[in-house]
């Protein structure tokens, strides 16, 4: 496909090149006729070089002037004016010529008179061309289906009187007043088409009806040059005799004058239509969302500047007084701020006109006033609401100096105005908290890391017995802790703990458990002492309502003994090989940080118990037998003890697998609300 | 969730409290403990309707031993349900407060200290 650029190379000198012919050819049968010698070529030759002539021109004008936009249409007129002035500033040039040599033999030389008509012949079809893809330009603007068919009809009746001249007929043939009367009728139609006027505002409507008024200056003046040199001498070629070029004319200049009529007309209401079309941008400009780190100021600037605007108020402010927010701004509008407290003094000793909607019965503290008032200045104020999330965050005020200044129009306007501003500061704010929240989710998230690392990597094996460990936490960070320690090479040290509460703050003291264990732990204690020394230690970090459970083993793989204490945790649950039984071991014990003094070493008791290959002590927090199920039956101590028979027998991790499967199955789902943990030691 | 009532009798405080008592509920408890021993010093607590106690809130009575202590404040617990009072036996707060089953027994505790 050739490129617009080619197309409009190639139509130019195609237009040329036709002209050229056409000169040429006229000027030869002008010359024989003159001679009398007869000559060669018909006369159709001609007439189709002016038509093909005519198709260039079109061709040339439909690729150079683009679809016409909202923006373009003063431009695309501008263009028609030049050309009419081109052509006028050389047709007068000519005229000029003829009026210096009226007398001479040379202006009544047919030659060269007819020589000089078919240069304004070129230029005159030229501008009528430009102006008639113009004028369709600007009647498809904003085409509707029937609108297009119309026009392609009225195209094609055209082109076909294009053909039509082929065969020449005169002025007052009926077929040619037919034709022509046809067509003009069409015209008239498509005339009426005259959307984009709507579009130009105030200035560009004169501009408009200048360029127009120049145009129909224009044709007059053409009309009436071509008639001057059809009266003065025998023309080769009449454009007045052809019946496509009448018509063009016609329907250009039936445009051109309804067009001036009409934005001569619509030149009052301009004013209104730029004024929603400000209150459209407005509004888009409320509706945009703030972008991050501007502040709310800006939407409120926004929207007390349009809504004043949009009701032509004198003055105006808007109060935001937000507490929650803790957003207290004023703005002004034509007005001193020190003059408010004076106009709401004015305002409560008037009477109102209370603006009745459903908003108001459901709110009677966001009502909508409009109020005559007696203050110096002004007569009339309407008292708007601004609420965010259905609360009211301030109020805008909008003065006139007229008494009922505001119509119903304005009120809805207003309406919209503070509506969209609403949403605008709505989504602002929860962005910002989408932000916060992100930020506390990141923080959550090192917490979790921070925590897992506060809980053994890989639990320590030993060749006494066989350890395997399952947490889980019920929110990002939890309570549970368990640990391992060689004291020696037969004896082992094991810890379980379960901080009250969950959530950030018992994960804070599970790190608190795990220093103190790993501090006294060295010291080889006891359990007793140990746990005496914990109660101490943790008495002074722990929070007032916080204690946390612990169970304490040192396990010794050369006397085959553990030897236990429980502080408050619960009871470990034991099982015995050989005799396929369990039990708890519910011996006495006071949660670590209860009693913050010297005697909690009365509530602890040591308990000893031997133990052979195969043996098992499960180790768990009271997430376990606390978890519920649908019908808030607890997992309870019987149903882990069945669990455990169940599986006694296997591999310490498939004890474990197992146990939690169980629990799984009974609770119905995987998130138990608390955090819990289980381990298994099965020794060897 | 929580629910508390308070009946003052003989310049005796009863606080009946049912329902569950977790986390979040166990504010409530511990506002109503807080007010009671600033103004009493025979204290009954019902339990007999409280379904269920989390660490939380064994941490609110917990929390006021000392004062009980220091301050000479009877406080007898009774009625509770037997999940319950396994809760206080195992963290070993059944050592430091005083529990009975009935409300008579309670009653007599009270009166004979």
């Amino acid at each position: 496909m050739l490129s617009q650029k080619g197309i409009l190379r190639i139509s130019v000198i195609l237009g040329v090149l036709f002209w050229s012919l056409l000169l040429i050819i006229d000027m030869l049968t002008l010359f024989s006729t003159s001679n009398n010698i007869a000559f060669g070529l018909p006369d159709y030759v001609s007439k189709i070089l002016l038509s093909l002539f005519v198709l260039s021109l079109l061709l040339f004008y439909r690729f150079n002037i683009g679809k016409a936009e909202s923006v373009n249409f003063v431009d695309m007129l501008w263009r028609v004016f030049v050309t009419g002035l081109l052509a006028t500033i050389v047709s007068l040039g000519i005229e000029f010529l003829f009026t210096i040599f009226g007398s001479n033999k040379f202006a009544t030389n047919p030659l060269i008179v007819n020589f000089f008509y078919h240069i304004i012949l070129g230029l005159v079809l030229a501008f009528l061309v430009s102006s008639f893809i113009v004028w369709k330009r600007l009647i498809l603007y904003q085409k509707s289906k029937s609108l297009l068919s119309a026009w392609q009809i009225y195209e094609y009746a055209l082109m076909a009187t294009l053909a039509f001249d082929l065969f020449g007929s005169e002025r007052t043939d009926p077929i040619f007043i037919g034709v022509y009367v046809v067509l003009l009728i069409i015209g008239l139609v498509l005339s009426f088409n005259l959307k984009w006027i709507a579009y130009l505002n105030f200035k560009q409507k004169w501009k408009s009806i200048l360029f127009i008024v120049l145009v129909i200056i224009y044709l007059w003046y053409f009309f009436k040059t071509l008639m001057f040199f059809s009266e003065r001498t025998t023309l080769v070629r009449d454009l007045l005799e052809s019946s496509f070029s009448l018509s063009l004319f016609s329907f250009i200049l039936l445009y051109s004058c309804i067009s001036v009529l009409v934005i001569l007309f619509n030149l009052p209401t301009t004013s209104v239509f730029e004024k929603k079309l400000e209150e459209a941008v407005n509004f888009q400009r409320l509706s945009q969302s703030i972008p991050a780190g501007e502040s709310e100021e800006k939407v409120y600037e926004i929207l007390l500047d349009s809504a004043a605007s949009a009701v032509y108020s004198d003055a105006a402010w808007l109060e935001i007084d937000d507490e929650k927010e803790g957003v207290h701004i004023t703005l002004t509008h034509n007005l001193d701020k020190s003059k408010i407290p004076e106009i709401k003094k004015a305002t409560k000793s008037s009477t109102f006109k209370k603006i009745l909607n459903s908003d108001f019965d459901r709110n009677p503290k966001s009502q909508k006033l409009s109020a005559k008032i007696k203050d110096i200045q002004f007569s009339s104020i309407l008292l708007y609401p601004v609420s965010v999330k259905n609360e009211k965050i301030g109020s805008l005020a909008l003065l006139k100096e007229v008494d009922d200044g505001f119509n119903k129009e304005m009120i809805d306007i207003i309406d919209t105005f503070v509506n969209q501003a609403s949403i605008s500061i709505e989504n602002f704010r929860l962005l910002n908290e989408a932000i916060k929240t992100e930020r506390y989710k990141e923080e959550l998230n090192i917490a979790t890391k921070v925590q897992n690392s506060l809980l053994p990597d890989k639990i320590e094996q030993n060749t006494a017995y066989n350890i395997v460990a399952f947490t889980r936490a019920a929110d990002e960070v939890g309570g549970d802790y368990y640990d391992t320690y060689n004291l020696d090479e037969n004896r082992t040290v094991l810890i379980i703990g379960d901080v009250s509460g969950k959530g950030t703050s018992a994960a804070f003291h599970m790190a608190q458990m795990k220093g103190v264990f790993q501090s006294l732990v060295q010291l080889d204690l006891n359990p007793k002492e140990f746990m005496v020394h914990a109660n101490s230690a943790l008495s002074r970090c722990l929070e007032k309502t916080s204690f946390i459970t612990v169970s304490y083993f040192i396990i010794d793989k050369e006397s085959k003994k553990v030897s236990f204490a429980r502080a408050g945790h619960c009871p470990t649950l034991h099982y015995n090989a050989e005799k396929k039984e369990t039990r708890y071991f519910k011996n006495k014990g006071l949660g670590l940080g209860i009693l913050r003094n010297s005697n909690f070493h009365k509530y602890v008791q040591v308990n000893e118990f031997g133990y052979n290959a195969g043996d098992i002590i499960i180790l768990y927090t009271d997430g376990i037998t606390e978890a519920c199920n649908g019908q808030k039956e607890q997992f309870g101590y019987d149903r882990l003890q069945t669990s455990l028979i169940k599986h006694a027998t296997s591999k310490p991790e498939s004890i474990q697998e197992g146990i939690i499967n169980d629990l799984y199955e009974f609770c119905g789902n995987k998130s138990l609300g608390d955090d819990y943990t289980l381990l298994i030691v099965k020794f060897n | 969730m929580i629910d508390i009532k308070t009946n003052t009798e003989n310049g005796m405080l009863e606080l009946a409290i049912s329902g569950e008592v977790d986390a979040s509920s166990s504010i409530h408890l511990d506002n109503a403990l807080n007010e009671a021993l600033s103004v009493h010093k025979k204290i009954l607590v019902d339990l007999s309707g409280l379904d269920y106690i989390s660490s939380a809130g064994l941490g609110v009575f917990m929390s006021y031993l000392q004062q009980l202590e220091k301050e000479n404040i009877q406080l007898v617990v009774f009625g509770m349900k037997e999940k319950v009072f396994e809760v206080f036996q195992i963290l070993g707060l059944d050592q430091l407060l005083t529990i009975t089953d009935t409300k008579v027994a309670a009653l007599v505790k009270i009166e004979n200290a």
